[in-house]
């Protein structure tokens, strides 16, 4: 696992796809509509920036598993880590979706609170928060590995209700949510998807490198002070 | 490394040069869009802004790793 942190063809990967979505996401023709008008392209900065947030917390989780299933401390480093960037990916999609909204929906000061995907995902960021919280209180670190492993179980889900599942049945000006069509229907001929889906990646596999060196920081850390992980 | 250096500016460079050459530019909508603007070729400006800002941020993850990567090797000799 610690040979695949350092290999680059990944990061290149990562470079070449983010300059993809920077560039085309610019460039390219997008379907002119009202209200939005040329932010209609913040579906390829803006979304992805949740996106990898979701995954990165996905792989998170599925690192908190191994853990418990085979109780190896990397894979708690892994995870704790993940969860760090992808909170930082959570407070950025927030800045950018104020912005946004705030030109858009015309809403200015009471965005947290208008809509039902905006409040949930920032009851699902409070609840990773706590998962650091957690963390940091437990001082004896297989425990702390153990606790904080179970928990992110119950966070990831909890996530995922607040984020998906709870926005469709109420009210919610986001697209798919309470009754919005999807952004399927903005874009008709399926030309943002080719910007889209590379964006979400891009944004994941750079979100996935500051992780791998936080994780190789931690484990230095551990190896100064002889501990072998 | 050297090696990895050169083929990043290569993809640097194409990809902001590629985007130039597939822009065809069709006003159709009514809702009002940049379209004079980028016609000027001003968008190219901020194209180049973002990427000379993301060629940065990436050479800095680079030296990043390319530090872990010393200090790793210092702690293996030392074990």
């Amino acid at each position: 696992m610690l040979r695949q942190l350092k290999t680059r063809w990944w990061k290149a990967l990562a470079v070449v796809l983010l300059l993809y979505t920077f560039t085309a996401g610019m460039l390219i023709d997008v379907p002119a509509r009202f209200v939005l008008h040329e932010t209609i392209r913040n579906l390829f900065f803006h979304v992805p920036v949740w996106f990898t947030m979701i995954l990165l917390l996905l792989v998170s989780l599925i690192y908190s598993t191994l853990y418990l299933r085979h109780g190896k401390l990397a894979y708690d480093i892994v995870a704790e880590q993940l969860a760090k960037v992808a909170v930082v990916f959570g407070v950025l999609g927030f800045l950018t979706g104020a912005l946004w909204g705030n030109y858009t929906w015309g809403d200015t000061f009471s965005w947290l609170f208008a809509d039902t995907k905006i409040l949930g995902a920032f009851i699902g960021l409070l609840i990773y928060v706590a998962y650091f919280i957690l963390r940091g209180s437990v001082p004896d670190e297989e425990k702390r590995a153990r606790i904080s492993s179970v928990y992110s179980i119950f966070a990831y889900i909890l996530l995922i209700v607040f984020i998906f599942v709870i926005p469709r049945l109420t009210d919610s000006l986001h697209p798919g949510n309470g009754g919005n069509p999807a952004f399927s229907t903005y874009d008709l001929d399926n030309t943002m998807r080719l910007v889209f889906y590379p964006a979400v990646f891009a944004y994941f596999l750079t979100g996935c490198w500051i992780a791998s060196q936080l994780i190789r920081l931690r484990i230095l850390h551990y190896r100064k002070h002889n501990i072998n992980i | 490394m050297k090696a990895f250096y050169k083929a990043l500016f290569s993809i640097i460079a194409i990809t902001l040069v590629s985007p130039v050459a597939a822009l065809a530019q069709e006003a159709s909508g009514q809702p009002e869009m940049a379209t004079g603007m980028r016609s000027n070729g001003l968008i190219f400006v901020v194209v180049g802004v973002i990427v000379i800002i993301l060629g940065g941020l990436f050479l800095f993850l680079i030296r990043i790793d390319r530090k872990l990567n010393k200090m790793e090797r210092e702690i293996d000799n030392k074990s």
